[in-house]
């Protein structure tokens, strides 16, 4: 068979299991979300850190528990990170230097896991297991919490009360991200991944040559790395790395684990606002989206149009032997469809339009399916602009799952939308502006200026992929792209919370005959359309000077 | 004595980091620290090292290396890996892509003036200059579209009259350093000139030339780029065979012998269609090695 046809057997293959996971994967969040009862090391979990675990919060409460606990979790990343050298395991590497460490601080705690430093000569296993790897799970949880919350609003009626962030972070730790976490790891290892806490060792090769064959709790950081649509790699490789990922089909495998709960979600979404239709409706939006992405970067990069790759004869550079072309192109598509980042062949080598497609995913809002919970959040307030130009065109106060979409709402969706375009194409037109941060580009051209837009629409998007030529290790980078990526998580997150509490408060509107049933094909091409359009209005200037100049 | 709001909100937060730096950062990864110990798993997690009947370890199954000299010349009794950019190649300390684009075609040309410059080749330069070295050591044909004879980028900066419309002005071959002789004489007329180093070509529009070589070269894809990791440990069964040749003269083998071994070395597609088939290059001179030792 050829590889092209492989390729597609791949993605079919993807799409089945999503589909069978859907329902049972669902359903079991749905009840991790919604169950009365505590278990008993979580009743001790929340003795340790001093909180009621039935007490509900208000939004604000609620928003400022996330807050508190990322504010807290990124100055305890900075200190581990600066005080490296005199902790355990550091492999005699010195202290993270302040903007580096801040930015990786900042990295890790929104879920972007953008990596300014290369980890196999920065960061000792303590930091990277202690340190970073509990971000992977905790940050990963703080987004599915919001997600819940707002669904909750959604449901909830004449009320303040949204849920208990403390519950919602501990239970989706230990009930969902650590479980799958311990038997995927053991399958990662049993793949060829490495599971120790060596330094590494120094070999002679066959040639002669010395070779340090690096070490690492790497198998258990991995794991979550892909579930909680992380990316960080343990490794300056990613997932390109052969202990990162040995075979093809552990590659298969992560691309899994990266969509698994972001497709999900929609079932969990759906049992809470009892009506399962809701759920398929976000889903399709969702699987239209990816399908459509991954079909066109597989497409793109088997024709490999451009000088290099026709002069090569296939867009291989920065691709794995292993895993080929197709299959790598839909790694690229996964990852930043979601808000993960992490990658088993190189973007920036990839054709100009080929590699137009991931960046295009991000600037989509990562909503197909989207990071853990951000996915969910995101989409579904791209439901209530969808709902709100649908009022408007037929002159009728907007309704979504029988709330009222009023002008309060209305104007947190629309606070959400914008914030990630203005970081975005501001933070990219300021790093434009200057000699000295043009000058961090590795490709010239409108390829440098790829380079400089992916960097900061990943960061405003918390992806963590790039254009890796672009040298990011300076000042200005560490110090604009971590506040890009803070901002970029936080803003839209308070106005989800907002959205939500906003919700809650509400009676509920029975549905009439006039109510746009948002269960149908009509509801789920009208969100399609509205994504599209949107960010096409939004980044197509951009587009236009970068990839597609350097593609048409 | 009560806490302001903010304070103990804080001070939860920070609890509940510790409570889960210690659950999902101490407790979680140690346990697979443990369980990877159990036969069946332990081989992989220390790294899947390989030791020789010797005692001596060589490497790892699953990282890629070297087969060249000192001065990175390829020893011809080895398969060769691909071209690597983790480091001066391999080097697991630094891995890593070339993260060059598609449009990499201009050459920084090395400035004469100073030793030891070698100025910064673009990717299209690196595909046709390891193109050229392959089919130097396998003896087959090393062209490729794009690619000089010389093994540089055949790309031509062209000056108009009015910028970017009018009458050809001026042509200079990029990648070509004075006193080169272009590849091209001409182009619509105008002589072609070689390359200054150091010279501002950048009002000339860049023009690839795809040349008269074969669309399908015989020095497969793999053999003339990078890969993502700069560690693979496999190349392709196309750029094995290509190398079979070589290796079973040097060894004193038969091109026959040698391809069955590139054939038992090579692993298909997980399930039939997961992957791409590979030849894990390592694990293969090793074999070789033992099978048909090299008396060089």
């Amino acid at each position: 068979m050829s590889s092209t046809t492989t390729g597609l057997i791949f993605i079919v293959s993807l799409l089945v299991a999503l589909v069978a996971v859907y329902r049972p994967f669902g359903d079991y969040m749905y009840r991790v979300f919604t169950s009365a009862r505590h278990w008993r090391v979580e009743r001790g979990m929340y003795r340790l850190v001093g909180v009621d675990p039935d007490g509900e919060q208000s939004w604000g409460v609620y928003a400022r528990s996330v807050l508190a606990f990322s504010a807290v979790s990124v100055l305890f990343l900075y200190g581990f990170q600066r005080l490296q050298n005199h902790l355990w395991l550091s492999l005699g590497f010195p202290s993270v230097e302040p903007g580096q460490a801040w930015n990786t601080a900042v990295s890790f705690v929104t879920n972007t896991n953008w990596q300014s430093y290369s980890g196999e000569s920065t960061m000792g296993h303590l930091v990277q297991m202690a340190g970073l790897a509990v971000q992977n799970f905790v940050s990963a949880a703080v987004g599915i919490g919001v997600a819940v919350a707002l669904v909750r609003g959604f449901t909830r009626s004449r009320t303040d009360q949204l849920g208990n962030f403390w519950v919602d972070l501990v239970r989706i730790c230990l009930r969902i991200l650590l479980p799958v976490a311990v038997v995927g790891a053991v399958v990662f290892i049993a793949g060829g991944m490495v599971q120790n806490l060596s330094a590494g060792q120094d070999v002679h090769t066959l040639a002669g040559a010395a070779q340090h064959i690096t070490g690492g709790p790497v198998a258990s950081q991995e794991i979550i790395k892909e579930f909680g649509t992380n990316g960080g790699g343990f490794y300056n490789a990613n997932s390109a790395h052969p202990f990162e990922n040995p075979t093809s089909w552990t590659n298969w495998l992560q691309i899994f684990l990266i969509l698994a709960v972001g497709f999900s979600l929609p079932r969990a979404f759906g049992r809470v606002v009892r009506d399962n239709r809701q759920g398929v409706a976000i889903a399709v939006v969702m699987a239209v989206l990816a399908i459509g992405s991954v079909l066109t970067v597989n497409a793109l990069e088997v024709a490999h149009h451009g000088t290099v790759p026709q002069a090569v004869g296939a867009a291989t550079e920065g691709t794995e032997t292993r895993f080929g072309v197709p299959q790598s192109a839909t790694f690229a598509s996964a990852t930043t469809l979601t808000s993960t980042g992490a990658v088993d062949s190189f973007h920036d080598s990839y054709t100009a339009l080929g590699g137009a497609v991931p960046l295009a995913n991000m600037m989509l809002g990562e909503v197909a399916p989207g990071g853990t919970g951000s996915g969910l959040y995101g989409i579904l307030v791209l439901a209530v602009i969808t709902v709100f130009v649908a009022g408007l065109m037929v002159g009728r106060t907007p309704e979504y799952l029988g709330k009222k979409i009023s002008a309060r709402e209305v104007k947190f969706a629309s606070l959400y939308f914008l914030t990630t375009p203005t970081l975005v194409l501001v933070g990219a037109a300021a790093a434009m502006s200057s000699a000295s941060t043009r000058a961090s580009m590795l490709n010239t051209g409108p390829h440098g200026l790829s380079e400089v837009l992916y960097a900061y629409t990943s960061a405003g998007n918390n992806n963590g992929s790039a254009f890796a030529g672009l040298g990011v290790n300076t000042p200005w980078y560490n110090t604009t792209l971590g506040l890009v990526m803070l901002l970029g998580r936080f803003l839209p997150i308070v106005f989800v919370l907002g959205l939500a509490g906003s919700l809650a408060r509400q009676n509920p509107t029975p549905a009439s005959a006039g109510t746009l049933g948002t269960h149908q094909p009509l509801f789920v091409g009208m969100v399609v359309g509205v994504v599209l359009i949107l960010i096409a209005l939004t980044y197509l200037p951009a587009l236009a000077l970068g990839p597609l100049a350097e593609g048409l | 004595m009560r806490l302001p709001a903010w304070l103990a909100q804080h001070l939860a937060a920070l609890r509940a980091l510790l409570v889960l730096t210690v659950l999902t950062g101490i407790v979680y990864p140690l346990v697979l620290v443990g369980v990877a110990q159990l036969p069946g798993l332990k081989h992989h997690a220390d790294g899947s090292l390989i030791t020789t009947a010797g005692g001596r370890t060589v490497g790892s199954a699953i990282i890629g290396q070297s087969f060249t000299d000192t001065r990175g010349r390829p020893l011809a009794q080895y398969f060769q890996s691909r071209p690597s950019a983790a480091g001066s190649g391999y080097d697991p300390t630094a891995t890593g892509a070339s993260n060059l684009g598609p449009e990499s075609v201009v050459d920084v040309l090395p400035n004469p003036q100073v030793a030891g410059d070698r100025g910064k080749p673009s990717l299209l330069t690196q595909v046709c200059s390891r193109s050229r070295a392959v089919g130097e050591l396998e003896g087959v044909d090393g062209r490729r579209p794009f690619c000089t004879t010389g093994g540089v980028g055949a790309v031509l900066a062209v000056f108009h009259h009015d910028g970017l419309t009018g009458p050809v002005t001026r042509v200079v071959s990029l990648d070509e350093a004075c006193p080169a002789r272009p590849f091209l004489a001409r182009y619509q007329g105008v002589e072609v000139e070689c390359a200054r180093p150091g010279a501002d070509y950048s009002r000339g529009v860049v023009t690839p030339i795809r040349g008269d070589a074969p669309a399908h070269p015989v020095v497969p894809a793999d053999a003339v780029t990078a890969s993502g990791s700069g560690l693979d440990p496999q190349i392709s069964p196309a750029y094995a065979s290509v190398q079979a040749a070589r290796v079973a003269r040097v060894r004193g083998a038969s091109v026959d012998a040698v391809r069955r071994m590139i054939e038992a070395h090579t692993s298909g597609r997980a399930l039939g269609f997961l992957g791409e088939p590979a030849v894990n290059v390592l694990e293969l001179n090793l074999a070789l090695d033992s099978r048909y030792p090299f008396r060089g």
